[in-house]
């Protein structure tokens, strides 16, 4: 296994988007078998398999890049934490369901739009991606809108639970749109998306749906940020242990 | 004249003619019991049984493996849906059923109270345990009630599929390395008894099948089906060089059939009766999540009549 310590940018924005439809994939398809409904737990387990689906095109495109013996396998299950690219947003715990459903519309609503811009990436592979899985998105955005909606405007049960997930999930949503040097780097060659293009659009969507869901936008909340960078919080590390043990157990098989 | 005799002569009839029982026929209560209790049995078993392979949805060895173990799950619960939609045809609600399973008074099938221990174990699931459904399934399909028998030809078209992909893990297992090898036959080792379980007590022993045969629910006895199972998986081990845990087994030239050895029904039993190594955290599971969902369910009921009650208002206004 080659060493991670220093990607190509091209390398390192393919994994950025892989990365955040991998860990948020891993993340839903824990519900599998526990949600709250049996129509709810098949909805959650459809769009865990789209984000899979979804990563597994951009690791497989990330391992071209590489070249050598890498795979869409080497990379999910034999790099380290610091070598993952994903936001923190996609790592926080499930929780209870309004966790859950305030990540999802958290990360589906930037989601939406970013990969709407993705369309017009000058990078063919990427373009191609985002064609292939834009639908799926579209319906992930949807379904998690409308549980916030439904939700916040529930009982006053859910209603708390739900502004309480709001405020905790909050300081992990400005990584998503603030754009650090590679993601400048990125757009201004037309291979990556204009965060900044983008950010007034996610803000708008969530502020609506909000607004409709009758849950107060936390004011003045300090942002988290790193993990694009590969500085993650510790509910990363076991993600991996879990999600790696068995390449990691038998190094070198074939499954 | 429509008294209980002439409709019984008449449900008769058509269980004779093979035409289906529909949803608004006359059925003897006894019948419509049976099936409620069979067809939410299958339910909820379909349901438990995401629980042993959802553990591996987060270990699984590849991404094709992960993905495909996860459609399959969803799969499985597709199948609880359209079988509990099946049983609310005669006139018992999800929620009732679910109940009775939460409580303990519902039953499922045993074999999910087995623990599955390595990723072995999610071949030897769908190759044994999806396996041995479709013996019983397949028969389902032709069965006298119209809405199971069309919940069965949907489900047996996944579960063969299903079959096949367990079979498929445990074969590039068996082709793998000595660990890879050690690991899919130490699953068959453990899955294999419990699958013949599966197909129930034997014959002599099954209160239900007399008249379950007679009404045509059932077609083929617990031990014909068990049969029709070992005769078929056999062979697939030798293909793939693995060998079944079973001393007795020998292939029987008179029968033109393979005898086996006897199972053990004090564990048969005992797994039944909440013993097994599972029953508690599986039952458990089943539990929290729908105590775990309450609150969700109250809220989603709470904003639908909230958005009904706002529509009557805009009416009344218009
Ligand atoms: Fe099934
Ligand atoms: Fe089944
Ligand atoms: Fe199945």
């Amino acid at each position: 296994m080659q060493s991670y310590t220093k990607y190509s940018p091209e390398l390192e924005y393919v994994l950025r988007i892989a990365d955040n439809s991998l860990i948020m994939g891993h993340r839903v398809s824990e519900w599998c078998g526990h949600g709250p409904v049996l129509e709810q737990d098949i909805a959650l387990t459809n769009i865990a398999l789209d984000l899979l689906g979804q990563s597994r095109m951009y690791l497989q495109y990330a391992a071209e890049l590489m070249g050598g013996e890498e795979t869409e396998d080497s990379l999910a299950f034999l790099r380290d934490a610091m070598q993952f690219r994903n936001c923190l947003l996609v790592e926080r715990p499930n929780g209870d369901f309004a966790h859950t459903m305030v990540r999802s519309f958290l990360f589906d609503s930037f989601h939406y739009f970013f990969t709407k811009e993705l369309l017009n990436s000058s990078d063919k592979r990427l373009k191609d991606i985002a064609e292939k899985s834009l639908k799926e998105i579209t319906y992930h955005r949807k379904f998690s809108a409308e549980w916030t909606i439904r939700l916040g405007d529930g009982t006053e049960e859910s209603h708390n639970r739900m502004q309480n997930a709001v405020d905790e999930l909050w300081p992990y949503k400005g990584e998503l749109t603030h754009p650090d040097s590679l993601d400048k780097k990125m757009a201004k060659k037309g291979v990556g998306v204009d965060l900044k293009k983008i950010e007034p659009m996610v803000g708008e969507f969530v502020g609506q749906i909000m607004d409709r869901a009758g849950l107060k936008t936390p004011q003045d909340v300090y942002m988290h940020r790193g993990g694009k960078e590969g500085t993650h919080s510790e509910h990363l590390g076991f993600i991996l242990a879990e999600m790696q043990f068995m390449q990691r157990a038998y190094p070198g098989q074939k499954w | 004249m429509t008294t209980e005799t002439s409709m019984l002569d008449k449900f008769e009839e058509k269980i004779r003619k093979e035409i289906k029982i529909e949803p608004r026929d006359w059925m003897p209560e006894k019948y419509r019991k049976t099936l409620v209790r069979q067809i939410s049995q299958h339910a909820h078993s379909e349901i438990v049984g995401m629980l042993p392979e959802g553990n591996w949805i987060t270990r699984a060895p590849s991404m094709r493996r992960k993905v495909a173990l996860l459609a399959k799950v969803q799969d499985e619960a597709g199948h609880g849906l359209y079988l509990y939609s099946a049983a609310e045809t005669l006139g018992t609600t999800r929620k009732e059923m679910t109940d009775d399973l939460h409580t303990g008074k519902a039953k499922y099938s045993s074999i999910f109270n087995y623990p599955s221990l390595t990723w072995a174990d999610i071949g030897a699931i769908g190759w044994l345990v999806d396996g041995a459904a479709i013996m019983n399934q397949v028969m389902l399909c032709r069965t006298s009630y119209g809405p199971y028998a069309r919940a069965m030809v949907r489900i047996c078209k996944e579960e063969s599929f299903h079959q096949r992909q367990g079979y498929e893990i445990m074969l590039t297992l068996a082709r793998g390395s000595e660990e890879q090898k050690a690991m899919a036959q130490d699953a068959l080792n453990r899955w294999w008894w419990p699958s013949l379980m599966m197909f129930g007590p034997p014959d002599h022993e099954s209160k239900h099948t007399a008249q379950s045969m007679a009404w045509k629910i059932k077609r083929k006895t617990n031990d014909e089906l068990r049969q029709q199972f070992v005769d078929a998986t056999v062979p697939q081990a030798k293909l793939i060089g693995l060998k079944i845990p079973d001393s007795d087994l020998k292939w029987n030239e008179e029968k033109g059939s393979y005898d086996f050895g006897e199972i053990d029904w004090d564990e048969f039993w005992n797994v039944v009766k909440g013993n097994g190594p599972c029953n508690k955290e599986r039952l458990n599971a089943r539990v929290k999540a729908s105590e775990k969902g309450q609150w969700v369910r109250e809220a989603a009921a709470a904003f639908a009549e909230k958005q009904n009650q706002r529509k009557a208002k805009k009416e009344q206004v218009a």
